[in-house]
């Protein structure tokens, strides 16, 4: 057993690395430790504090060796350089749709006024046409909405590469502050509401309009 | 009953887009009075200063998104009968609910077509 004064000084030793685990402690501190926590024992201690004490200094390793590892990974690159770079390029993705779309419905509009000048048959087949064209531009509205969830996940993966980089000892990277672009820009959700806002759903998890037309009318 | 095509329409939705499509198609389909709004908030606030015979919201947007707008529209004494179709690509079945527990007169799923809309209003309104 640990005799009092061996176990107030292992108790003040653990109190110093709490106090100092935002500063997260390097495997030689931890090691150093230790070292004095045995060295204060004086004879009293046992095989199974030996034991404890060699998985003190196997986890500290472990931790040192983890931290080596994703410093090498540079997880400041993910949050201050990928995914800004990323919602970047999403971000120009959806003005270039709008612009595009917004340039579709001018010529359309143009069209649809031509055809009223035509005769009957002909105006007709434009103004079919015209309408295709209106419901096909429908996409710009949902390709935006697809890819601001695209950039929402982007920007969770972002906050969790922080939280781990902190984790370790890290400050977190300046992307972190970085604030959403147009794509990101996120309604602010309703409260209980929140949970209604999923956006548009893949083919396969998607209510049809008919689906629909049936949930309304039960 | 018939529809009257010269009542007012009041479209909302946050894409300026959409809101240019759905004016597009409702002027096909013989609707000149169409006023746009790009969220709730502002929908409300003309719904309560000019006579419309038709909201037509979309549901996704900020501050006010579609759904608090029919749940202020249906708590209004002088709104509460007002026709409201939703138009979103919410299609999830809880969303579909979450509405029709709210009022929803009809709902279209995004993206759609010009005879979904048509048919839409005409459940709502009347024959064309």
């Amino acid at each position: 057993m640990i005799g009092a004064q061996a176990r107030a000084q292992l108790e003040s030793c653990l109190a110093l690395l709490r106090d100092r685990r935002d500063a997260a402690a390097g495997r030689r501190e931890i090691a150093e430790i230790v070292r004095d926590v045995l060295n204060s024992l004086q004879g009293d201690i046992s095989a199974r504090d030996i034991r404890l004490c060699e998985e003190l200094e196997s986890l500290a390793q472990y931790i040192q060796e983890a931290k080596n590892e994703i410093a090498a990974l540079r997880p400041d690159e993910i949050s201050q350089q990928h995914i800004p770079s990323a919602t970047d390029e999403l971000d120009a993705i959806v003005a270039a749709t709008e612009e595009a779309t917004g340039t579709i419905l001018d010529c359309t509009e143009t069209v649809e006024e031509v055809a009223k000048g035509l005769d009957q048959e002909n105006a007709k087949k434009l103004e079919d046409a015209v309408t295709r064209v209106y419901e096909a531009c429908n996409f710009q509205d949902i390709t935006g909405q697809r890819i601001t969830k695209v950039v929402k996940t982007l920007k969770h993966i972002e906050e969790r590469v922080n939280f781990v980089v902190s984790a370790l000892g890290h400050e977190p990277a300046n992307g972190a502050e970085r604030k959403p672009g147009k794509a990101g820009e996120q309604a602010a959700p309703a409260q209980d509401d929140a949970a209604l806002l999923n956006g548009p759903q893949l083919p396969d998890n998607a209510f049809s309009q008919e689906d629909i037309d049936a949930l309304l009318a039960d | 009953m018939a529809i009257d095509k010269n009542m007012q329409i009041l479209i909302v939705d946050d894409y300026k887009t959409m809101l240019r499509i759905v004016r597009n198609l409702l002027k096909q389909l013989g609707f000149e009075n169409v006023d746009e709004a790009t969220d709730g908030s502002a929908a409300l606030q003309k719904l309560r200063e000019k006579s419309y015979g038709l909201v037509i919201s979309d549901w996704n947007m900020e501050p006010m998104t579609g759904l608090q707008l029919l749940r202020e529209v249906r708590s209004d004494d002088e709104l509460k009968e007002m026709p409201f179709i939703m138009v979103t690509a919410e299609s999830k079945s809880e969303n579909v609910v979450a509405a029709k527990e709210a009022g929803v007169s009809n709902y279209i799923v995004k993206p759609f077509n010009a005879e979904t809309l048509k048919s839409k209003i005409s459940s709502v309104l009347g024959d064309f």
